[in-house]
């Protein structure tokens, strides 16, 4: 690893100015950070830590009824406390391993956008919005490809939003190794229609299967997914697993988290 | 270079560190805690968790200066005040839960906390909260069978394959 200072602020105000540094890079649970480090892939002059930030720790109930997750949020802690909504709870527990969500943040899945990660999925096919130190962002805006987003350099996702649909389910296909999703989709149904948010499959990252949105839309049963079929032409394809394999996956996994949703 | 303070196993302990140093390399390099292994440097082996502020992290992937402050305990605080081993120390060795034994100190980690968190877990409970941790000797059985027995459950029927 590269050598870099360390930051730990305690408010967003603070860690906003210790970001305006040249090359400074936040840094949330340090899962994916750390090992890129590692690695060299990546050379900060400092790291801000929002750990540090109770103003962006925890799980609570907006006004309008949707669960907000401050951005330093680790994945244990909402595994436990946003039972409000199953299906996000029951995906936080199932991310990585004990260790691994007793680190990482929801902030932190979400700027990183890997094209495998869980979070991903679950604020795509939740319409969650993205809030940060200077705007909202609705997830349908935000995710723009392999590990891009609308971030700018230097904001920091304070907290996420996610309304609670009627019904939902996160079905991940595991890739045993890493626990990242082979491919995972994630399915919520909401009054206005039906969402299906697929990860690990696409080459661009997270992605909604529209066809499926619209078909499960009017009538959501696991038979409804029959006869639809995505192309593996501009999914991944590596040792895993072939793109028309994913392509495969992401029919067989939007069943299961229908049959599955509750 | 910063200096960081923590407590250790109850006691208190502190260096200097770079921005850089992991936990692990504060543990093993500084303090001399050489129980932490550090087995991938990948995050993935689980050699190496320890317990921050009493939650279950890898201590090669969260830097040393993170833990300022906080109570740490390693597998060199895990045994009795007597010296003798602990519940699940003892099961490890009742029940034949290690071959080579590098994996060990992150398994009874892993294990204290997540008996704290669930002191009578199901068996698939067990294998699934050792996800994070790699055994290449032992296929796990048996560790699975020290951890339930730990938790004071009958294991005679498990792991009998």
């Amino acid at each position: 690893m590269y050598n870099f200072d360390f930051e730990k602020p305690g408010s967003v105000a603070d860690a906003v100015a210790a970001l305006g540094a040249e090359d400074a890079q936040a840094l949330g649970g340090g899962q994916t950070l750390i090992p890129t480090l590692k690695q060299r892939l990546a050379q900060p002059s400092k790291l801000v830590s929002l750990k540090g930030i109770a103003e962006m720790q925890g799980v609570c109930t907006g006004d309008d009824g949707a669960i907000c997750i401050g951005g330093a949020t680790n994945h244990a802690t909402v595994a436990a406390e946003a039972g409000a909504y199953p299906a996000l709870a029951a995906t936080a527990a199932h991310i990585g391993d004990p260790a691994v969500r007793n680190r990482g943040t929801i902030g932190g899945s979400l700027a990183n956008n890997d094209p495998s990660a869980c979070y991903p999925a679950a604020a795509l096919g939740s319409g969650a919005t993205i809030v940060t130190n200077t705007r909202e962002i609705a997830a349908d805006d935000y995710f723009q490809g392999m590990f891009t987003t609308a971030l700018d350099e230097g904001e920091i996702i304070t907290e996420v939003r996610f309304p609670v649909p009627e019904k939902a389910n996160y079905q991940k296909f595991v890739q045993p190794a890493s626990r990242f999703a082979l491919v995972g989709v994630f399915v919520a149904k909401y009054a206005d229609g039906v969402r299906v948010a697929i990860t690990g499959a696409s080459n661009d990252g997270v992605f909604r299967w529209a066809e499926a949105e619209a078909t499960l839309s009017s009538n959501f049963s696991p038979d409804a997914i029959d006869g639809l079929s995505l192309s593996g032409d501009d999914m991944i394809s590596d040792l895993h697993g072939t793109g028309d394999y994913r392509a495969h996956l992401c029919g067989v996994m939007t069943k299961r988290a229908v049959a599955a949703a509750a | 270079m910063a200096q960081v303070s923590m407590t250790v196993n109850g006691k208190a302990a502190s260096g200097e560190v770079e921005g850089r140093t992991l936990l692990s390399s504060f543990l093993r390099d500084q303090l001399m805690l050489t129980g932490t292994h550090v087995g991938c440097d990948t995050s993935q082996c689980g050699a190496c968790v320890v317990h921050v502020d009493g939650e279950a992290v890898k201590s090669c992937t969260m830097l040393a200066i993170e833990a300022d402050g906080a109570e740490v305990a390693t597998i060199e605080g895990q045994a009795n005040a007597d010296g003798s081993l602990n519940v699940i120390q003892q099961a490890f060795q009742d029940h034949h839960g290690l071959q080579c034994g590098f994996c060990t100190p992150g398994m009874v980690m892993s294990a204290a906390a997540l008996l704290k968190e669930n002191p009578k877990p199901s068996e698939q409970e067990v294998r699934e909260y050792l996800e994070g941790n790699i055994c290449r000797c032992t296929g796990y059985h048996n560790i699975v069978k020290a951890i339930m027995a730990a938790s004071g459950q009958d294991v005679t029927a498990i792991a009998a394959e």
